[in-house]
């Protein structure tokens, strides 16, 4: 790995008798664009405020760059955030908004103005200097936060859940423009979200995060494809229990008909009666009830298909099938309280 | 919510009745103060300006003006200072009897001003007379400054509430110290509920009279004690009605400022 840009050791926050984070490890590389996921209470954004100074941890250092920054004031230290509501300064315009840490650092009026500017015409808002926080729309309240941190050139800019608050659509354009900006610019960038796919999709490597600790780190493959605690499995798409292995929705293969015909060579199968079908679009999902007892999730692209096709499959028998490629190992219980699994 | 044109009817009367029992009196006075019948017969029998320049020529009055907005001004920078502090302590950080302290601060409003006169003179007396501070302007500002703060505590507290702290957080992020960060963003965002706590604050101070009759020297007259010392002086009547509707007019001002402020600042957030 490339020198760390964030290097987090045995990180701890207690707040009053929780203990929000539960020793924490984490290497973050230069350049990286680093997730950390989990559900609410996770700790993941206690980790962010920790790294941003906001929280003083309760134990455990916070480096930066090598640099031990633990005690440091958040105006110290050579990060930037994106809050989650924007914390736009309501009676300030947009290109004051931005030239914000540039007048409080004393850089001149008209350097600052000018990288301002530019940073305003990367995010595409140039035209808007004038305008008032309150008189931006969602997406554009979140392009300013997001110039506003940029300008100040940060080694690492965090990023407190920034597309929470947009609409799907919107938070899909969000999401492309923020991994270009993040290659572009080349800096670190530290994003918490407890959207999965958000994780998969833009992420180098996810941390996934659960009651304060680490279950796993890994690319998006690895944490989706070999998840290593039964928290990771359930938290990071759906996992279906087959026996005593773990096969995703998407890997399942559904046949029709009461004739069902042997398994193709070297596949695996399971044979079960349809309990519920719904029609999404693109694809649809089956829960199917085991002959085993396990219940289970597939989702089917609809190629041919329509939705009168699939409805009338309700109660039908199917065959479920799948590679053994595709079959992971989790520890049994499926949220384990004290995680087994090393925090990596 | 709608009504049937009957109730809308008894409504708009009960509101104008409403407002007549407030307005019609102030309007009595406007007019008294100019009313050219000494004894302010009804109808007034003609008008004249001699009132208005008797109550200009009127040295006691001008003095209690002044003594007034004195004390009104020293009261409410006293409160600004104390009240701003106070709001910040108990909005932004955790501390052992955060509650207590918080009904401490705002009990004086509601302590009959009484109970508050006799204490304050009780204390003046023991603790100030030794030290030679005796009763005067500087007692009065104290009096008045133990229910000033109130307003101002409330509503800074009221606005830091709103805000919150993650603007000053945003603000810290970006490089700003304590000092600029309370600059920038803090000062900005309070500076309307500053000047409404302000505005208020100056006028409970102004119109006050019983702390003040506790607290106050043989030299600090102010306004109220000295309308009250010659209201019923048949000589002074006139003066007093012109004082009256010289405040009437001037109070005018800042409700109007406030109101406009409170709903601008209502537009930008």
């Amino acid at each position: 790995m490339p020198e760390a840009a964030v290097r987090i050791r045995d990180l701890r926050k207690t707040f009053g008798a929780v203990e929000a984070v539960a020793g924490v490890d984490l290497d973050i590389g230069d350049g990286e664009f680093f997730s950390m996921l989990g559900p609410s209470g996770s700790g993941k954004t206690t980790v962010l405020r920790l790294i941003a100074g906001f929280e003083r941890p309760t134990a455990g250092t916070v480096e930066l760059g090598g640099v031990d920054v633990t005690g440091l004031a958040p105006f110290d230290r050579d990060v930037n955030t994106v809050f989650q509501d924007y914390a736009l300064f309501p009676h300030l315009d947009v290109l004051r908004n931005v030239e914000y840490g540039l007048k409080v650092r004393r850089v001149p009026r008209a350097a600052r103005r000018e990288r301002a500017v530019e940073a305003l015409r990367s995010v595409r808002l140039d035209g808007l200097e004038r305008r008032r926080p309150g008189e931006l729309s969602g997406g554009q309240r979140q392009r300013v936060a997001l110039a506003r941190a940029l300008v100040n050139e940060p080694r690492v800019l965090l990023l407190d859940e920034p597309l929470g608050a947009l609409d799907l659509k919107l938070r899909e354009e969000m999401q492309v423009e923020l991994k270009s900006i993040q290659r572009r610019a080349g800096i670190t960038f530290v994003f918490v979200t407890h959207d999965q796919e958000e994780a998969l999709t833009l992420s180098d490597r996810v941390a996934v995060l659960d009651r304060g600790r680490v279950q796993q780190v890994g690319t998006p493959a690895e944490v989706y494809e070999r998840p290593a605690t039964g928290f990771v499995a359930g938290f990071v798409g759906t996992s279906n229990r087959v026996g005593d292995v773990c096969v995703r929705p998407e890997k399942l293969h559904v046949e029709i008909g009461d004739d069902l015909p042997g398994p193709p060579g070297g596949g695996r199968h399971a044979l079960g009666t349809v309990a519920e079908v719904v029609y999404a679009g693109a694809v649809t999902r089956f829960v199917i009830d085991l002959d085993s007892g396990d219940r289970v999730v597939a989702l089917q692209q609809n190629l041919r298909t329509s939705s009168t096709d699939v409805t009338r499959q309700r109660g039908a028998r199917v065959r479920v099938g799948w590679e053994a490629a595709h079959e992971f190992r989790v520890p049994s219980d499926a949220v384990p309280a004290s995680p087994a699994a090393p925090a990596s | 919510m709608t009504f049937s044109p009957a109730a809308r009817i008894a409504l708009r009367v009960l509101m104008g009745l409403g407002l007549a029992v407030i307005y019609v009196p102030l309007l009595v006075v406007l007019v008294n103060s100019v009313n050219a019948d000494r004894a302010f017969g009804w109808p007034p029998s003609g008008f004249t300006g001699h009132w208005w320049t008797r109550a200009m020529d009127n040295d006691g009055a001008r003095r209690a003006v002044l003594t007034s907005v004195k004390a009104g001004v020293g009261a409410t920078a006293a409160a600004l200072v104390l009240g701003t502090l106070a709001a910040f302590a108990v909005a932004r950080h955790r501390f052992f009897g955060r509650e207590a302290v918080s009904l401490v601060v705002v009990l004086p409003i509601a302590l009959p001003g009484i109970v508050t006169g006799i204490a304050l003179s009780n204390a003046f007396q023991v603790v100030l007379k030794p030290l030679g501070i005796g009763l005067g302007l500087f007692t009065v500002i104290v009096g008045h400054a133990t229910f000033c703060v109130v307003t101002i505590y409330n509503n800074v507290l009221a606005r830091l509430r709103r805000t919150g702290a993650n603007l000053e957080e945003a603000s810290a992020d970006l490089g700003a110290d304590t000092f600029q960060t309370f600059w920038y963003v803090t000062f900005p965002a309070l500076r309307s509920a500053l000047f409404a706590g302000a505005l208020l604050s100056f006028a409970l101070s102004f119109d006050e009279i019983i702390v003040t009759t506790f607290t106050a020297g043989p030299g600090a007259e102010t306004l109220p004690i000295w309308i009250f010392n010659n209201l019923f002086r048949p000589n002074q009547a006139p003066v007093v009605n012109v004082l009256a509707a010289a405040l009437i007019v001037l109070s005018i001002v800042p409700i109007y400022l406030a109101q406009r402020l409170s709903s601008a600042s209502r537009g930008v957030t």
